[in-house]
């Protein structure tokens, strides 16, 4: 089944109705290097409570499909006709700029990766989360800040009541991603988008934030969309799993069968490329070379030269999303010549020096 | 205090004792100190040469300070440091920068720390100018020795540093350290920056020269599991001090300090089928300007045991079993000895406390 560019609506992922479906989400770049299309035909849903995590290195166009979602695309960036994001009954990608204003911080948030800029310096914490209340509810202020202070209590903030008058500069990291986290829950939103929500926390504030954040999940039924580079954040997060490279998604599976069942031998690298606590090796694995540019993809596979098991067709022919399991698909030509897989050889991309390969 | 020895084969390369730096709070117009940022407080160790000694900890630990300091980038406040049995501390201008040749830094953020405006080629000339290593087309052969070393073209080294990518450029700052043909490295953060798959490219590099040049590193990260993989030994700081070190196999096999416990348990695993017991610690660090009484990490310690005498006693870094050295009070063996830390206030007699035994048995 291929499901790259079509616009039929896909029923495996989920009995009911998606609360969220892309479909050949398109979002290019049109810069003086050339047309960057740093999204390239993306599609997949997002159940009512479900946790989806996407994962990728930088530039794979993890973010950009996150922003996306929200139309935060700044020129010369822009979403490509044809592109469809269907959420609760509208497509987000045509609606009017007052209908998406409804939509942003009200029924879709999200959560950025760096607390201390996506915090106003001049305005207390507690009329940051009051001002969402107060746009999207018509709150009044003694009412909306009354809510941002009960919001910032549920993310477990210290003394929420003194710390609500205080400033962005007067909190640590941990409490400022908490007010992050206030502000994406005070409206009861039906899907979050964490985009790398922990990565400039340090791992036992990571903790905290992760707890907090799954805790907050089954409370309130919300859906959340998981971006991050951290496989290991992903595993303890998320239940199905989309591995993007190249702005298209490579791999996608339930968390369990991803982390068994590697298809693709762009996520068989990631996944060997990180040091694992407790396991001995003598070396890494590595991927060898670089991700390509943006504005010029290989043509065939993506991964052709970075890739152990490649062979003529890869090169020739754009891979499809194959089925390769239950649920579970993979951008790659193995799944229809899985032997290949036994004879790997040394990747094309130029490898020179000591410790390149 | 009973200072952690070197390993194994007992050839010091780097000895540092009773190590402090405090940065003064100053306040008002004529600038009065009003306190100290403790930032490192009171740090021993030695490093082996050919070792990896790995530094782990949280931001606003001491670990980078303490790695600056050693190289008297920053000046400490007191303290000793010693190289090949020199003492670092009183040399002078001269002799520092001859030093500097053998003792080198690599930095966490590969952009910042490489002039923009100057060709890769400049960039690790420079040391070999200085060092009146080579000159003119000798000094041109051996950057381009460099470069290939560290898996570039030799072509590359007319290029701009904005020209490359943030692995190929830790890969040049990494060829401006070796230029001087140093014994010691400082890595700082020497891969945080980059992404899974080119991080494992440089943490090979850094194993690969580290072999052929008989190089002692100090690697300081936050990421435990790189930690693991490239230090022989390790040692985990917690508002500036060291509060557990040991040889790497052990730290992570038996975590004895609660901190280092917790720090273990907090790393996401990769493996969704092996969700554990997390030991999630409540609060934040506090303030090193003005840190808890006692054991620092008392207020958000876990251990059973832990009572009043925490709270006043601060705890030597004993060695607890050979070679393995910890600073807690409430896991036995102690110095510290029932009497005392009931004379302190203390009710739980010390008792072994290993949560994560199960976690990596």
């Amino acid at each position: 089944m291929k499901r790259s560019a079509t616009l039929t609506i896909d029923v495996d992922h989920s009995m009911t109705q998606p609360l969220l479906s892309i479909r050949d989400l398109r979002t290019y770049f049109y810069t003086e290097a050339g047309v960057a299309r740093s999204v390239d035909g993306v599609s997949f849903d997002i159940g009512a409570g479900e946790t989806v995590g996407i994962v990728g290195e930088s530039g794979c166009g993890k973010s950009v499909t996150a922003l996306s979602i929200l139309r935060l695309i700044q020129p010369p960036g822009r979403i490509e006709s044809g592109s469809r994001i269907e959420f609760e009954g509208k497509d987000l990608v045509t609606l009017g700029d007052t209908e998406m204003r409804h939509v942003r911080g009200n029924r879709i948030s999200m959560i950025f990766q760096e607390p201390m800029s996506a915090l106003n310096p001049v305005f207390t914490v507690g009329d940051q989360v009051a001002e969402v209340a107060r746009i999207h509810a018509g709150l009044s202020r003694r009412k909306a800040w009354d809510r941002a202070v009960e919001t910032l209590a549920l993310t477990g903030m210290p003394a929420p009541e003194e710390r609500a008058k205080q400033y962005p500069h007067q909190l640590s990291g941990g409490m400022r991603q908490r007010v992050l986290i206030a502000m994406a829950l005070i409206m009861k939103p039906a899907l979050v988008i964490a985009d790398e929500p922990t990565t400039a926390l340090d791992v036992t504030i990571q903790a905290q934030i992760l707890d907090l954040l799954m805790h907050l999940q089954k409370e309130f039924g919300t859906s959340i969309l998981m971006i991050t580079h951290d496989l290991g954040v992903i595993a303890e997060t998320t239940s199905r799993v989309i591995v993007m490279y190249a702005g298209e998604i490579v791999e996608e599976a339930a968390v369990d069968e991803l982390f068994a069942k590697p298809h693709h031998p762009y996520t068989e690298g990631l996944m060997h490329s990180m040091p694992h606590i407790g396991h001995d090796q003598e070396r890494l694995n590595v991927i060898p070379g670089t991700v390509p540019a943006p504005t010029n993809w290989p043509q065939g596979c993506r991964f052709f030269d970075r890739c152990p098991y490649s062979w003529d067709l890869p090169e020739r022919e754009h891979p499809p999303l194959y089925d390769v399991g239950a649920n579970h698909t993979s951008r790659c030509h193995l799944a229809i010549e899985p032997a290949r897989r036994n004879n790997p050889h040394p990747p094309l991309v130029v490898v020179e020096g000591v410790g390149a390969a | 205090m009973t200072a952690p020895a070197a390993a194994s084969n007992g050839d010091t390369l780097v000895s540092v004792r009773n190590l402090r730096k405090e940065f003064p709070i100053k306040k008002g117009v004529f600038s009065r100190q009003v306190g100290a940022v403790k930032a490192v407080n009171d740090v021993s160790f030695d490093v082996a040469r050919g070792e990896t000694l790995g530094v782990v900890g949280e931001s606003g630990c001491g670990k980078t300070t303490t790695g600056r300091t050693i190289l008297r980038l920053i000046e400490p406040t007191s303290g000793e440091i010693s190289f090949e049995g020199r003492d670092v501390r009183s040399m002078g201008t001269s002799e520092l920068r001859a030093l500097r040749r053998e003792m080198q830094i690599i930095f966490q953020d590969p952009v910042s720390s490489l002039n923009p405006r100057m060709t890769v080629g400049a960039i690790i000339r420079e040391g070999l100018t200085i060092h009146h290593l080579a000159e003119g087309a000798a000094a041109d052969a051996r950057v381009k020795q460099l470069l290939q070393e560290v898996g570039l073209r030799a072509e590359y080294s007319s290029r701009y540093p904005h020209e490359f990518s943030g692995g190929q450029r830790q890969r040049i700052g990494i060829a401006r350290a070796l230029s001087v043909e140093p014994k010691f490295i400082v890595c700082d953060e020497p891969v945080s920056a980059l992404d899974v798959s080119v991080q494992a490219q440089v943490i090979n590099l850094l194993v690969d020269l580290q072999r052929e040049h008989d190089l002692t590193y100090l690697f300081i990260a936050h990421d435990l599991s790189v930690v693991e993989h490239i230090a022989d030994r390790v040692a985990v700081m917690y508002l500036g001090k060291v509060v557990e070190l040991a040889t790497s196999d052990d730290l992570y096999r038996e975590p004895l300090m609660p901190y280092t416990q917790a720090l273990l348990s907090a790393v996401p695993v990769a493996d969704p089928k092996a969700r554990k017991d997390r030991i999630i610690l409540q609060g934040d660090v506090p303030s090193p300007a003005n840190p808890p009484s006692g054991c620092v990490f008392h207020p958000r310690c876990h251990h059973p045991a832990k009572d009043e005498a925490c709270a006043r006693i601060v705890p030597p870094l004993e060695e607890k079993a050979p070679g393995h050295f910890a600073a807690c009070i409430k896991q036995p063996p102690t110095v510290i000895d029932w009497d005392q830390q009931k004379q302190a206030g203390g009710v739980h007699p010390p008792e072994r406390y290993l949560p994560l035994a199960a976690v990596h048995a």
